[in-house]
């Protein structure tokens, strides 16, 4: 029986402003709100919500047949609770349906797959938590940026305890094989790979609205019976595609969302299903594994990362943002934090391309130079924030070890703290019972004095506790009196 | 097929950028192999290519000298006494009461001379006596003081006429034309069958300014010829200290380098080890070297005059950026040059050159702010250096004159019914 797997991904960069060299050091903010909040808002009227309300209408019409999956990068989600919640609301009801599964991906939608092992293990974490947080789901498959795979990250999503993961059914990955059924990576035979048919999802997320295309106009059962044609053994047909897809990349006028409505019946009356792509990795065996030396992408014809790294400008912005990596992530300063997730992003790389790309939108860049200047602008000042937090001159490792202990140090005290507070308790309850006892003579206020010093006697008494102790007694000596009256 | 082409300079005697789009033009259209071009030049001294056939202006009689032929042996030095003799049988009026010398022919100053006007009247009226005598089947004039000569040469000849416009009056006077030079240029366009311009920006001032039939104004754009191995010799100063960024042009309000100068003090402020270099001689080099002053930065800021020859490629290698922030370029090709030298360029968004290159930074030539920072960016990221660099060689190999010639052919055949 076949089965379609449905996915949609959420996101929208942040747009950065236009930022000059001699901003350098003097201007720390690098975005464009009003950019930020036009692209938010105008993506989610006019595709968002529309799409979602379609998605929740089939939801609620075809019950537990139906199944959808999302994914949403953490600087997406971040918008969109702060300029269109009402998207959020709306994936929350879906949710409620029962019928959605949410993915993980990387927090900044960025390439640290590529580059740091922590830092991309650190934000795929920081993600999973969040979709918790708003759906109650824990994710059980990942999707890498730009579907971005290759042997090693699929070993390392594996270790980071995924059971499946998406990627780009590219022709120099399958080679002859089919995208239809579930592969497992080389390195890591437990991670399921699910392939993207990149000609039925770009059937519709590209050129649906394509009056010049041969099969322009495409209904809901032509397409499905395309699926319904393929050899009786390949089962897993995923589509995949962006949700700003219905709406912004093909408007709604083409009826996108009339064709999308219309595929669960036809797909009903041919016997075949939709599953999310847990579902998929529980239910079925994969069929072999798949060797992915070089990195695959969904981008671009060649479906590699050259729309990101290929040019020497790409390259050196990229290592330069990745050189500070590390400093980031041990670092505690918020706003460099916020920085980092956000000049992560992949499209900042992908403006800086200088292959022939059509309908690629630079936004206020005039060419791929004018994005690499800016960029490298704003990193410039973002390097020199990030290096003047620790002195440039240690090097990572003793940097690391020196925190390293400073967290051990933390957590000592943390215990310390913990054994102060159960002492206190402890003199708490012996001056509740010595009360008790002296209630009535009514004379027991000098007796806590002398009890109260022991904690103090502690060894190794950090200047930190010092100060704390005394604040922790302040209550506890409040409480005696009031216990008292 | 014969063309009889008229122009001002020829490489390698440069007074602008003409001599080497002239020199390219002619010499792709050598390249067809079928296409004879005979040059007219006011002024020429003998070691111009041969690659064609050329017209000594300054010695056609254009007033009947008897003159025997051992005399003219040791007088005449680009022309023949044969060839003296026919031009002298086609002489059309008499032009005794002008200036002339001992041969009936007139004189002309090399280069520019101080009465431009009256040496634009005189080689229109010496066009009228070679149109008569030589046999062609096309004519060509280059840039607008050779205009009125091939409007003559049409008259007379009843040839269709070609003009090929290197720049406006729009160009040169930032839009405040004279009228005169725009009458001339004008009258020029006019009685063209067919308007060659260097780029669309340039296409576009015809039409609009200038009120030419759409149909008959293409744009050209101009190549450049691979560089001498002398010159690609010239080795390239290692600058991990200091970093030098370049203009390099005639100092007048056309190139725009107040831009440069303000440009360079934003620079400026922000860094020091990054030097600037003005190259070129004009009319406001005084004001320049008075605003770079005023700014503060004349202890970054260099001025080293009028760059000939080899000077000029020297000049390019020794930079690490080139720019050209001209207010109205119609092409520019300067900026291809220092390509071909592997030097980054940034030029104005009004350069006509920008039409075909890709591999350079381009800016308004009024966003001083993004100047500097593309200037910035180039002199501190090694990656857009490089690029530029090794990628903008590669482009400006592609531009070659030959292409040109082979498209300017297309349109003579056009003209010729072919």
């Amino acid at each position: 029986m076949k089965t379609i797997c449905l996915y949609f991904e959420i996101h929208q960069i942040i747009h950065l402003k236009r930022y000059r060299f001699f901003d350098i050091g003097r201007d720390h903010y690098y975005y464009d709100d009003y950019e930020n909040e036009r692209t938010i808002t105008e993506t989610a009227e006019k595709s968002y919500l529309p799409a979602l309300d379609t998605l929740l209408g089939m939801a609620k019409e075809y019950g537990k047949y139906f199944k959808v999956a999302f994914s949403l990068s953490g600087v997406g989600l971040e918008q969109l609770e702060m300029y269109a919640p009402a998207v959020i609301e709306k994936l929350q009801e879906l949710n409620a349906t029962g019928c959605v599964e949410f993915l993980a991906e990387p927090y900044s939608h960025g390439l640290s797959s590529l580059a740091n092992e922590e830092s991309f293990a650190a934000e795929v974490k920081r993600m999973s938590e969040k979709i918790k947080d708003m759906f109650g789901q824990t994710p059980k498959v990942f999707r890498n940026s730009s579907l971005i795979y290759s042997d090693e990250i699929g070993a390392q999503v594996a270790a980071m305890g995924f059971k499946g993961m998406l990627t780009e059914g590219a022709k120099h990955l399958l080679g002859w094989k089919s995208p239809h059924y579930l592969y497992s990576c080389a390195m890591n035979p437990k991670l399921n790979l699910l392939l993207r048919d990149y000609n039925l999802s770009d059937d519709i997320s590209l050129r649906f609205s394509n009056t010049s295309w041969s099969e322009y106009p495409l209904f809901a059962d032509a397409f499905v019976e395309k699926i319904a044609r393929l050899p009786e053994e390949e089962q897993v047909i995923n589509i995949f595609m962006e949700l700003a897809a219905l709406g912004i990349y093909q408007p709604l006028s083409s009826n996108i969302l009339e064709f999308l409505k219309a595929i669960p019946a036809c797909a009903k009356v041919k016997g075949i299903t939709f599953s999310t792509p847990s579902e998929i990795c529980s239910k079925m065996k994969p069929v072999g594994t798949l060797e992915a030396p070089y990195p695959v992408s969904w981008n671009d014809e060649e479906r590699d990362t050259s729309s990101f790294l290929g040019n020497q400008m790409q390259r050196e912005a990229f290592n330069k943002l990745y050189s500070v990596a590390d400093r980031v992530r041990i670092c505690q300063d918020a706003r460099v934090k916020q920085d980092w997730d956000y000049l992560q992003a992949s499209n900042n790389f992908l403006f800086i391309t200088t292959k022939p790309s059509i309908g690629l939108n630079r936004g206020i860049y005039d060419s791929s130079y004018d994005a690499f200047t800016n960029y490298m602008n704003i990193l410039g000042d973002f390097i020199s924030r990030v290096n003047s937090l620790y002195p440039v001159d240690m090097d990572n490792e003793e940097l690391n070890s020196l925190l390293t202990t400073i967290k051990n140090q933390g957590e000592e005290l943390e215990m310390k703290e913990k054994e102060v507070a159960r002492l206190q308790a402890k003199v708490n309850k012996l001056e509740a019972a010595a009360a008790k006892k002296a209630a009535p003579a009514k004379k027991a206020a000098p007796a806590p004095a002398p009890v109260v010093e022991a904690p103090a006697e502690e060894p190794k008494a950090a200047p930190v506790k010092k100060a704390k102790a005394p604040a922790k007694k302040a209550p506890a000596k409040k409480a005696a009196p009031k216990k008292e009256a | 097929m014969k063309v009889l082409q008229f122009g001002w300079e020829m490489s390698p005697h440069i007074y602008g950028g003409l001599a080497v789009a002239s020199y390219g033009i002619t010499k792709g259209l050598a390249a067809q192999g079928d296409v004879e071009t005979t040059f007219c030049l006011p002024h020429p001294f003998g070691d111009e290519e041969k690659h064609m056939n050329y017209v000594a202006m300054n010695e056609v009689p254009i007033a009947y000298r008897d003159v025997s032929y051992d005399e003219l042996k040791g007088k005449l030095k680009n022309t023949t006494p044969e060839q003296y003799y026919q031009f002298r049988d086609h002489i059309y009026a008499d032009f005794n009461y002008m200036p002339v010398n001992e041969l009936g022919a007139m004189h002309f100053d090399p280069g520019y001379g101080k009465n431009l006007n009256e040496d634009i009247n005189n080689y229109s009226i010496v066009a009228g006596v070679v149109a008569r005598t030589l046999d062609f089947d096309l004519i060509h004039a280059h840039d607008w003081l050779t205009f009125p000569a091939g409007v003559h040469a049409k008259m007379v000849s009843g040839k269709p006429l070609c003009i090929h416009v290197h720049a406006t009056d729009f160009d040169r006077s930032r839009g405040n034309v004279n009228p005169t030079v725009y009458s001339v240029e004008r009258n020029g366009m006019d009685h063209a069958d067919c308007i060659f311009c260097v780029s669309e920006l340039t296409r576009q001032t015809v039409i609009n300014h200038y009120g030419q039939d759409p149909r008959k104004v293409v744009a050209m754009h101009n190549a450049v010829y691979p560089l001498p191995q002398e010159y690609l010799d010239i080795p390239r100063p290692r600058h991990d200290k200091e970093k030098v960024v370049t203009f390099l042009g005639r100092i007048t309000m056309q190139k725009g380098p107040e831009y440069f100068v303000e440009a360079a003090a934003l620079v400026l402020k922000r860094t020091r080890n990054i030097r600037f270099c003005m190259a070129g001689s004009g009319d406001m080099l005084n004001a320049m070297i008075d605003l770079a002053a005023a700014r503060g930065i004349a202890d970054r800021f260099h001025f080293p005059g009028f760059q000939r020859g080899k000077q000029v490629y020297e000049c390019y290698k020794d930079s690490d950026v080139f720019v050209m922030p001209s207010v109205s370029e119609p092409f520019g090709i300067a900026p291809l040059e220092a390509m071909q030298c592997g030097t980054p360029s940034i030029i104005s968004k009004q350069s006509g050159c920008g039409e075909i290159l890709d591999k350079v930074i381009k800016v308004d030539y009024w966003d001083i702010n993004a100047m500097a920072d593309a200037i910035y960016s180039i002199c501190t990221n090694q990656s857009l250096y490089e690029y530029l660099r090794d990628e903008g060689v590669k482009e400006v190999d592609s531009i070659t004159w030959e292409k040109v010639g082979l498209r300017i052919r297309k349109y003579y055949d056009q003209l010729l019914g072919l």
